[in-house]
C-alpha cells in the first residue's frame, strides 16, 4: 500500500484536490482504506443502511399494532421484529454513526493526520458487515431470528434454535468491533492532538467521544461474558442462569445491565457533544460553562456504572437495594439538568440563526429533556412498579434514542455534511426534513405514554379495544416518520452529488474549530504537519472558563 | 373505520360513563378508550403509588414550563434577524451553583415519599391470607396456599378466554369490538376462571414461574412483580372497593406472551368464603377420583 509521503501534502494550500492520490479502485479505495475519513464515510453509509433495515421493521410492527386483532403477523414473528429492530437499531444504526461522525471529526478538530490505528480502524469497520451478515441472516434460516427481545433474558432466550449462536456470535463481532475502535478513539485523542491543543480545549464532541470510548472498553467485555454464559448455557451444559442447575435467571439480568446502563449513555454522550458544537456555532456565542460540560458528561458517565438495576425494579431487590438504586438514578438528572440549562444559557443573548442542523439541536434539547423527565419518573421505584415494562417506558427510551440520539446524528450530518462534501444541501429541504421528522416523532411516540400508563405492557401484538385510539395514531406517526427518511437521504444524495453551491472552508458563520480552518471539502489529507494553532482559532480557546 | 370520528366520539361518551359509574361506587376495572393516566386503583397502596406518579409529574410539568419557557423566549428575542448581537460572556459560577443545588432538593421533595411507599410495600408479614402464583408459558396457576392460618387445597389454572381466543388468531377475520362482558370490552382482558380474592383482607402473594420469566401485574392494585423460574418473590395488596380488575403479563415470555391476562375479582368477604368453601368441596372430590388408579385428568387442564 503506497504510504503517504507528508511532503507532497501540504494541506494548507487549497486546489489540491485533484492530486491529493486517493487510491484507484473501488477495492482499494474502501476495502482496503485506511484512512480515516473514508472509513468514517463507509461508517456513515453502514448505518444509514441499518437504519433504514430497522425501520423497515418498525413499520411492520406499528403495522401490526395499527388496530387491535392480528391482521399481518403470527406473534412468533412479532417478537422476532421486535428484537431484530432494537438490535439492527442499538448496535447497527446509532453506534456505527457515532464511530463514523468520530472518524471523520476527531483528527479534523484534534489536527491529527488520521486515527491513531489505521489498520485496526479499517479493521473494526469490516467485521461490522460480517455480524449484521450473521444476525439478519437468521431471519431466513429455519426457526426463524430470535424472539427473545434484544436482553436476550433466559430462559426465553435460550428457547430459540439455531438463531440463538447466530445471534452470540454476531454480538461477539460487534463487541470486538466497537472495542477496537474505542482503543482507536482514545489512543487518536490522548496521543496525536497538535501542540497546543491541550486536554481541555478540545472540542465537546472529542471530550464526548473520549469518555464514551472508555464506557466502551468497560463494559462490552462485560455483555460478551453474558451471551457467552448464555452460549455454555445452551450448548454445553452449564448452568449459569438455569434455576434447575443452581443458577440464577437474575444474575444474567444484572451482568446485562452492567453493560446495558452504560451502553445507553453510550449511545447519548456523542450527540451531547454534537449538540454543544451546533448551538455555540449558530448562537454565535461560545459554550456556557464549557468545563462544567466536561465535567457533567464524566458524571453521567460515572453514574452509568451504578444505576443498572433500575432496568429491574419488579425483579423482586430487597428493599436496601430498590433505595438505592432509585438515589443513584436521580442523581443522574443533576449532570443532566447542567447540561440542558447550560445549552439554553449559551442561546441567552446570542445571535441565533435556524439552519437546518440549529433546528434538529433545538429539537435535542426540548424532546431528550421530554425523556428525561419521564426517565426521573421511573426512576421512583413505586411508580416504576407500574411503568415497568409498559408502553410508557417504549415512549421514554425512544424519546432519548430517536429524537435524541439519532436527532443529534441527523444535526451532526448536516452540520458537517459541507465539510465533508465541498457543497451546500439544500437548507429548504433540510427543513422540510426536519419540521416533517419533529412532528411525526412526536405523533408516534407521544401517544404511548398514555396507552403505557393506561396499562399496556411493552413486546405485545395484540391489545384491548381500548388502546386502539392512541395505537392507531402512534402508527400513522410512524409511517410518517419513516416516509420522512426518505427526504434525508434524497437530501444527502443531492449536497453530494448534484448541488452546486460551493461550501466555503468556514461554512457557517459562527463556526470555530480547527475543522473549518481546513478546505471544503476536506482533503483527503489533512494536518500531515501539525497546525500552529492560535487559542482564538478553537472554540474553547479561551481557558478561563 | 370509515366514521372514524363518530367512533371516537362514541368511545369518549362511554369513558365519560365510565367515569361517572366510578364516582357512583361502581367499578370499572379495565382501561378505558382515551385513557390517558394510571388508574387511582383500589387499595391504599395504588393510590400512594398514583400519588408519587403524580407529584412527579407536575414537578416535571413545573421544570418543563420553566425551561421551555425561557428556550422559545430566546429564540424570539435573540434571533440574528432582529439585530441581536451575541454577548460574549461564557460562564456565571453563581448561576451554574444555582442550577445544582435546586434540583438536588427537587429531588429529596420526590424521593422523601417514595421511600416512605417503599418501606410500607416491603411490610409482607401479618397477611391473613397466601396465594401462590405461577407463571407458565401462556397461562398463571392460582394456588389458595391458606387463609386465616388454614391450608386449603384449592388451585386451579387462569387462561385467556376462549372468544378472545378465537378473535385473536391471525387473519382469524373477527372482530375484537364484539368481545364483551356486558357492556365492557374485555377482549384478551378475560379469563375462564378468575383470581377471586376478599375486599379487605390483606393477601401475601409468592409469585414464580415454572418455565419462563413472566411478570404478574393489575394496574390498579398498583403494582407488578416478576415470575421467576428458581425464585420466589412475594408482595401483598389489600383490595378496598370489589369489583372486577384486569391486567397482563408485562415480562416478554414467548409467543402468546401478549395472550395471558390476568382477572381478579374482588367480592365482599362472606361471598368469598362461600366460593371458597365450594371449591374446596370440589378439590378434595377432584382429589379422592384422582387417588383411584384409573383417573381422569381434571377437565381444567389446558
Amino acid at each position: 500500500m503506497a504510504a503517504v509521503n507528508p511532503a507532497i501534502h501540504d494541506t494548507h494550500h487549497d486546489g489540491h484536490a485533484g492530486h491529493d492520490d486517493k487510491p484507484h479502485g473501488f477495492l482499494h479505495r474502501w476495502l482496503f482504506t485506511t484512512n480515516h475519513k473514508d472509513i468514517g464515510t463507509l461508517y456513515l453509509v453502514f448505518s444509514l443502511t441499518m437504519f433504514f433495515i430497522g425501520g423497515s421493521f418498525a413499520m411492520l410492527i406499528r403495522a401490526e399494532l395499527f388496530q387491535p386483532g392480528l391482521q399481518l403477523l403470527q406473534p412468533e414473528t412479532f417478537n422476532e421484529l421486535t428484537t431484530m429492530h432494537a438490535l439492527i437499531m442499538i448496535f447497527g444504526a446509532i453506534m456505527p454513526a457515532f464511530v463514523g461522525l468520530g472518524n471523520w471529526m476527531i483528527p479534523l478538530q484534534i489536527g491529527a493526520p488520521d486515527m491513531a490505528l489505521p489498520r485496526m480502524n479499517n479493521w473494526s469497520f469490516w467485521i461490522l458487515p460480517f455480524a449484521f451478515l450473521l444476525l439478519i441472516g437468521e431471519i431466513f434460516m429455519p426457526g426463524g431470528g430470535p424472539q427473545g427481545g434484544w436482553t436476550m433474558y433466559p430462559p426465553l432466550s435460550l428457547e430459540g434454535g439455531f438463531n440463538v449462536a447466530f445471534m452470540i456470535f454476531a454480538i461477539h463481532l460487534m463487541g470486538i468491533s466497537s472495542i477496537m475502535g474505542a482503543i482507536n478513539i482514545i489512543a487518536t485523542i490522548l496521543n496525536m492532538r497538535a501542540p497546543g491543543m491541550d486536554l481541555l480545549k478540545m472540542p465537546v464532541f472529542v471530550w464526548s467521544w473520549l469518555i464514551t470510548a472508555f464506557l466502551l472498553i468497560a463494559v462490552m467485555p462485560v455483555l460478551a461474558g453474558a451471551v457467552t454464559m448464555l452460549l455454555t448455557d445452551k450448548y454445553f451444559g452449564t448452568s449459569f442462569f438455569h434455576a434447575a442447575g443452581g443458577g440464577d435467571p437474575v444474575m444474567y439480568q444484572h451482568i446485562f445491565w452492567f453493560f446495558g446502563h452504560p451502553e445507553v449513555y453510550i449511545m447519548i454522550l456523542p450527540a451531547f457533544g454534537i449538540v454543544s458544537e451546533i448551538i455555540p456555532t449558530f448562537s454565535r456565542k461560545p459554550i456556557f460553562g464549557y468545563q462544567a460540560m466536561v465535567y457533567a458528561i464524566a458524571s453521567i458517565a460515572f453514574l452509568s456504572f451504578i444505576v443498572w438495576a433500575h432496568h429491574m425494579f419488579t425483579v423482586g431487590m430487597p428493599l436496601g437495594g430498590e433505595l438505592f438504586f432509585m438515589y443513584a438514578t436521580m442523581l443522574i438528572a443533576i449532570p443532566t439538568g447542567v447540561k440542558v440549562f447550560n445549552w439554553l444559557s449559551t442561546m441567552w443573548q446570542g445571535s441565533l440563526t435556524f439552519e437546518t442542523p440549529m433546528l434538529f439541536a433545538i429539537a435535542f434539547v426540548i424532546l431528550f429533556t421530554i425523556g428525561g423527565f419521564s426517565g426521573v419518573m421511573c426512576a421512583i421505584v413505586p411508580a416504576d412498579f407500574q411503568y415497568q415494562d409498559t408502553y410508557f417506558v417504549v415512549a421514554h427510551f425512544h424519546y432519548v434514542l430517536v429524537s435524541g440520539a439519532a436527532f443529534g446524528i441527523m444535526a451532526a450530518a448536516y452540520y458537517w455534511l459541507p465539510k465533508w462534501s465541498g457543497n451546500m444541501y439544500s437548507e429548504k429541504w433540510g427543513k422540510i426534513h426536519f419540521w416533517s421528522s419533529a412532528i411525526a416523532v412526536n405523533v408516534l411516540f407521544f401517544p404511548q405514554h398514555f396507552v403505557g400508563l393506561a396499562g399496556m405492557p411493552r413486546r405485545i401484538p395484540d391489545y384491548n379495544v381500548a388502546f386502539a385510539d392512541f395505537n392507531m395514531i402512534s402508527s400513522i406517526g410512524g409511517f410518517w416518520f419513516g416516509a420522512s427518511q426518505l427526504i434525508f437521504v434524497g437530501v444527502i444524495i443531492h449536497c453530494v452529488y448534484f448541488s452546486r453551491q460551493r461550501a466555503t472552508a468556514q461554512v457557517w458563520e459562527g463556526a470555530r474549530g480547527l475543522e473549518w480552518t481546513v478546505p471544503s471539502p476536506a482533503p483527503f489529507h489533512t494536518f500531515s504537519t501539525p497546525p500552529v494553532i492560535t487559542n482564538d482559532m478553537l472554540a474553547h480557546g479561551d481557558v478561563s472558563h | 373505520m370509515i366514521s372514524f370520528g363518530m367512533v371516537g366520539a362514541r368511545r369518549a361518551a362511554a369513558a365519560v360513563a365510565a367515569f361517572a359509574l366510578f364516582a357512583s361506587g361502581t367499578v370499572m376495572a379495565g382501561p378505558q378508550p382515551w385513557q390517558l393516566n394510571m388508574p387511582t386503583g383500589v387499595t391504599s397502596i395504588s393510590q400512594r403509588i398514583h400519588g408519587v406518579h403524580m407529584l412527579a409529574f407536575w414537578i416535571c410539568v413545573a421544570i418543563g414550563v420553566i425551561v421551555y419557557g425561557a428556550m422559545v423566549y430566546a429564540m424570539f428575542k435573540f434571533r440574528k434577524s432582529r439585530g441581536a448581537v451575541a454577548a460574549k460572556w461564557s460562564h456565571n459560577t453563581m448561576l451554574e451553583a444555582v442550577w445544582t443545588t435546586i434540583p438536588i432538593l427537587i429531588l429529596i421533595a420526590m424521593a422523601w415519599p417514595a421511600t416512605k411507599l417503599l418501606i410500607d410495600m416491603a411490610h409482607v408479614e401479618n397477611s391473613e391470607m397466601t396465594i401462590k402464583v405461577t407463571g407458565y408459558q401462556w397461562k398463571w396457576r392460582y394456588e389458595y396456599v391458606d387463609y386465616f392460618g388454614k391450608a386449603t387445597p384449592v388451585n386451579f389454572i387462569s387462561t385467556l378466554d376462549a372468544e378472545s381466543n378465537r378473535v385473536r388468531q391471525t387473519g382469524s377475520g373477527l372482530d375484537p369490538h364484539s368481545v364483551k362482558e356486558g357492556d365492557e370490552n374485555v377482549y384478551l382482558l378475560n379469563v375462564d376462571k378468575p383470581l377471586v380474592l376478599p375486599v379487605g383482607v390483606k393477601v401475601r402473594f409468592v409469585i414464580t414461574a415454572d418455565d419462563v420469566i413472566h411478570s404478574w401485574w393489575v394496574p390498579d392494585l398498583g403494582w407488578k412483580q416478576d415470575a421467576i423460574p428458581g425464585i420466589i418473590n412475594d408482595n401483598w395488596t389489600r383490595i378496598d372497593v370489589a369489583g372486577t380488575y384486569r391486567g397482563q403479563c408485562a415480562e416478554l415470555c414467548g409467543r402468546d406472551h401478549g395472550f395471558m391476562p390476568i382477572v381478579v375479582k374482588a367480592v365482599p368477604k362472606a361471598e368469598f368464603e362461600q366460593w371458597l368453601a365450594t371449591q374446596q368441596a370440589a378439590a378434595s372430590a377432584s382429589k379422592t377420583a384422582q387417588a383411584a388408579p384409573a383417573a381422569a385428568l381434571p377437565a381444567t387442564q389446558g
